[in-house]
């Protein structure tokens, strides 16, 4: 799960991570009020949308006077901002957070992520401040320093201040540098993030670290146990279909394409999508139905595919195991009567039961398709799309 | 022969009562594998289908001699449950549940080192040696016994290259899900090291996805160890960065972690890698004659 910036700077704030003061504005008035209560200037206006890259679209100000921060709050709400992160259709601003603004001396990165390979939490840090981190990652990776962090133990100062030395922090920034990491580190583990990243982490002209930028993301497996967190959730930031699935306990991914899937499991629907391809066509969505495939949770997927308009055929993919092939095979009858579906249905079913499954659809008297094996299912959705064939 | 499981494996389930631990208890049994015994706390002294529950893992393991146990518990208690097996030191823990926090995981993997236990999954179907023992939610009916080890990160996928395999008569030594799940108990250089060593696996098929480097690892260690045959698939060639496919660990980030990427370390290291996920079996049979 991802949150804001300002629902990230809330969460730090109560691990003693140093963050700018600042307010949540929905209003342009509220944004004047907002930094009448902060002070004297300059101000910064920051649109607040799940997806990075803000600053360059023009979602980020720094201004001198509260006129402009109402003005410039007054711009940003409801704009769409378009950045490297939110694809070409941009996301709409619906708040923006006005924050006290600073004297930066030097600009510092500083991430914590799961490193897969030691299955560790990992400290990364950088003097490449503000850049794209992946960008210096990849051109000069010896200007990262990681730190692998026990999990028993959690971040050994010892740790922190080898960090912080590299970074060439001076010497009375060492313990307000311990300080900022572990709290970072607590901030992670009792929250069960799966992304902590902090750029730019500021130096300031005074001489404090201030985290000037906060992106938190969380493991949506340890969500049961932060009610406080899922409370942060903006279910505006949100794709409305993959919020659907999710009700129903569906994996739901909306794609390009125009040839909507329907697997169960995650793998066999990737691999679905693949041969999809691999025949000529576009998968329109990833969407793994789970293991028990019910009436409900099928009749949910398809009112789920066929919400999106681009697509102009469906391909059902189910390897039967313990579900059996005839209870899914009426559950695609069922829903398809239910949704009235009226664009080609290629069904391939493998598994316990597969015969009468087949016999099943076949006797149904819906315009279904069926498919023997992966390849003969994509091509035969893949061709009728082409031809535009369907019920009505 | 077979890697981790066979017809002596004594195996008790964690979460017997529970509605998965019972469903799938049964099918074990139904299958033909030795389940001694089972665990729920506050249910010790009765019953599942005339097996035996305990309160405690220790308690069972002392009872029944069992020498495997597989874990059907729900999310917020199958971390403790996975610690209690290796406190038991029972050499072989399946965990199947689906959904443990990461950090959970990376605890119990700390937690592991230096002791006796292997650890499947979490998040995975199980493991089955045809024919002789069944642990886990997969069909039984589409293994046949024979001479290919079979090792994949997938539920249902893994099921569609056993069906391949068994659908062309060709048999399968052992069959393990690993798990989509980003810390996990057994990687697949760990599977292929085994299926090297057995007599009975005469080739490899395996299955990887997105994300992670597990895939490129197995590829080198191929390269560098093995000397069966082995073919690939790897899923996830139109899979978009940054969206997570279902599976925890499964999400290209940071440019990481592509099938594109992946597919040309593996062939880089002379395996074959199957392009459609239909040509699975044909691609290992291509390099692998039974």
């Amino acid at each position: 799960m991802n949150i804001h910036e300002y629902q990230a700077k809330q969460v730090l704030r109560g691990f003693g991570v140093p963050v700018p003061k600042g307010e949540v504005c929905f209003h342009p008035a509220a944004a004047r009020e907002a930094a009448r209560n902060l002070g004297d200037g300059p101000y910064v206006v920051k649109a607040q949308i799940h997806a990075g890259g803000r600053g360059k679209g023009g979602g980020v100000k720094v201004v001198q006077t509260l006129d402009e921060v109402k003005k410039t709050a007054a711009r940003m709400l409801g704009m769409t901002l378009v950045t490297h992160q939110t694809g070409p259709a941009g996301k709409v601003v619906r708040r923006v957070y006005v924050e006290e603004g600073c004297r930066i001396a030097r600009e510092l990165y500083v991430g914590m992520l799961l490193d897969r390979a030691t299955s560790r939490v990992t400290l990364m840090a950088s003097s490449e401040g503000g850049m794209d981190i992946e960008e210096v990652a990849a051109k000069t990776p010896e200007k990262i320093f990681k730190e692998a962090i026990d999990p028993t133990i959690g971040l050994g100062p010892f740790q922190a201040r080898r960090v912080a030395l590299r970074l060439n922090l001076e010497k009375k920034q060492l313990g307000q540098a311990v300080d900022f990491f572990q709290n970072l580190y607590r901030a992670f583990v009792d929250k069960d993030c799966s992304l902590v990243e902090i750029n730019p982490l500021v130096v300031t002209a005074e001489g404090k670290l201030l985290a000037l930028d906060a992106k938190l993301n969380f493991d949506d497996n340890g969500l049961f146990r932060h009610p406080d967190i899922r409370a942060l959730r903006d279910f505006d930031e949100e794709n409305e279909n993959e919020i659907d699935a999710s009700e129903y306990d569906l994996s739901y991914i909306s794609l390009d394409g125009n040839i909507g899937c329907m697997v169960n499991g995650a793998g066999l629907a990737m691999a679905t999508m693949d041969i999809i391809q691999l025949s000529g066509g576009a998968p329109a969505n990833f969407l793994d139905v789970g293991g028990g495939a019910s009436r409900e949770k099928v009749t949910a997927a398809f009112k789920i595919i066929l919400r999106d308009p681009q697509v102009k055929g469906i391909l059902v993919n189910i390897f039967g195991g313990i579900m059996k092939c005839d209870i899914i095979a009426q559950g695609i009858i069922d829903a398809v009567t239910e949704v009235h579906l009226a664009i080609p249905l290629v069904v391939r079913l493998e598994g316990t039961n597969v015969e009468k499954g087949k016999e099943l659809l076949s006797q149904s008297g819906l315009n279904i398709i069926t498919a023997e094996g992966m390849t003969d299912a994509a091509r035969k959705i893949v061709g009728a799309v082409a031809a535009g064939r369907g019920n009505a | 022969m077979s890697i981790l499981v066979n017809k002596d494996t004594k195996v008790i389930t964690q979460g017997i009562t529970g509605a998965h631990g019972l469903f799938h208890t049964i099918a074990a049994l139904e299958y033909g594998t030795h389940v001694v015994g089972g665990v729920t706390p506050g249910k010790a002294g009765t019953d599942v289908q005339g097996v035996p529950v305990f309160d405690t893992v220790a308690d069972a393991v002392k009872a029944t001699g069992a020498t495997a146990s597989v874990i059907y518990v729900p999310p917020p208690f199958a971390a403790d449950a996975i610690l209690e097996a290796i406190d038991a030191e029972l050499p072989l823990v399946v965990c199947i549940t689906e959904g443990i926090p990461v950090l959970d995981m990376v605890k119990v993997k700390h937690s592991m080192r230096g002791r006796k236990t292997r650890l499947i999954g979490p998040n995975c179907p199980g493991i089955i040696t045809p024919g002789e023992c069944k642990i886990g939610i997969m069909p039984g009916y589409i293994h046949k016994k024979g001479p290919v080890g079979v090792v994949s990160r997938s539920g249902t996928l893994t099921y569609e290259g056993v069906w391949q395999l068994s659908s062309r008569n060709v048999g399968q030594s052992t069959c393990i899900g690993l798990g989509g799940d980003p810390v996990n108990g057994t990687s697949f250089v760990d599977a292929l090291a085994l299926f090297e060593q057995d007599p009975a696996t005469e080739a490899v098929l395996m299955m990887g996805e997105i994300g992670g480097s597990a895939e490129e690892e197995a590829g080198r260690f191929i390269r560098d160890h093995m000397t069966k045959p082995v073919a690939a698939f790897i899923a996830g060639l139109t899979a978009p960065p940054g969206k997570r496919m279902g599976h925890a660990g499964a999400i290209i980030s940071g440019g990481k972690g592509t099938a594109a990427e992946k597919i040309a370390v593996l062939e880089e290291c002379g395996v074959k890698v199957a392009r459609s996920p239909a040509d699975m079996a044909d691609t290992l049979l291509s390099v692998y004659k039974p």
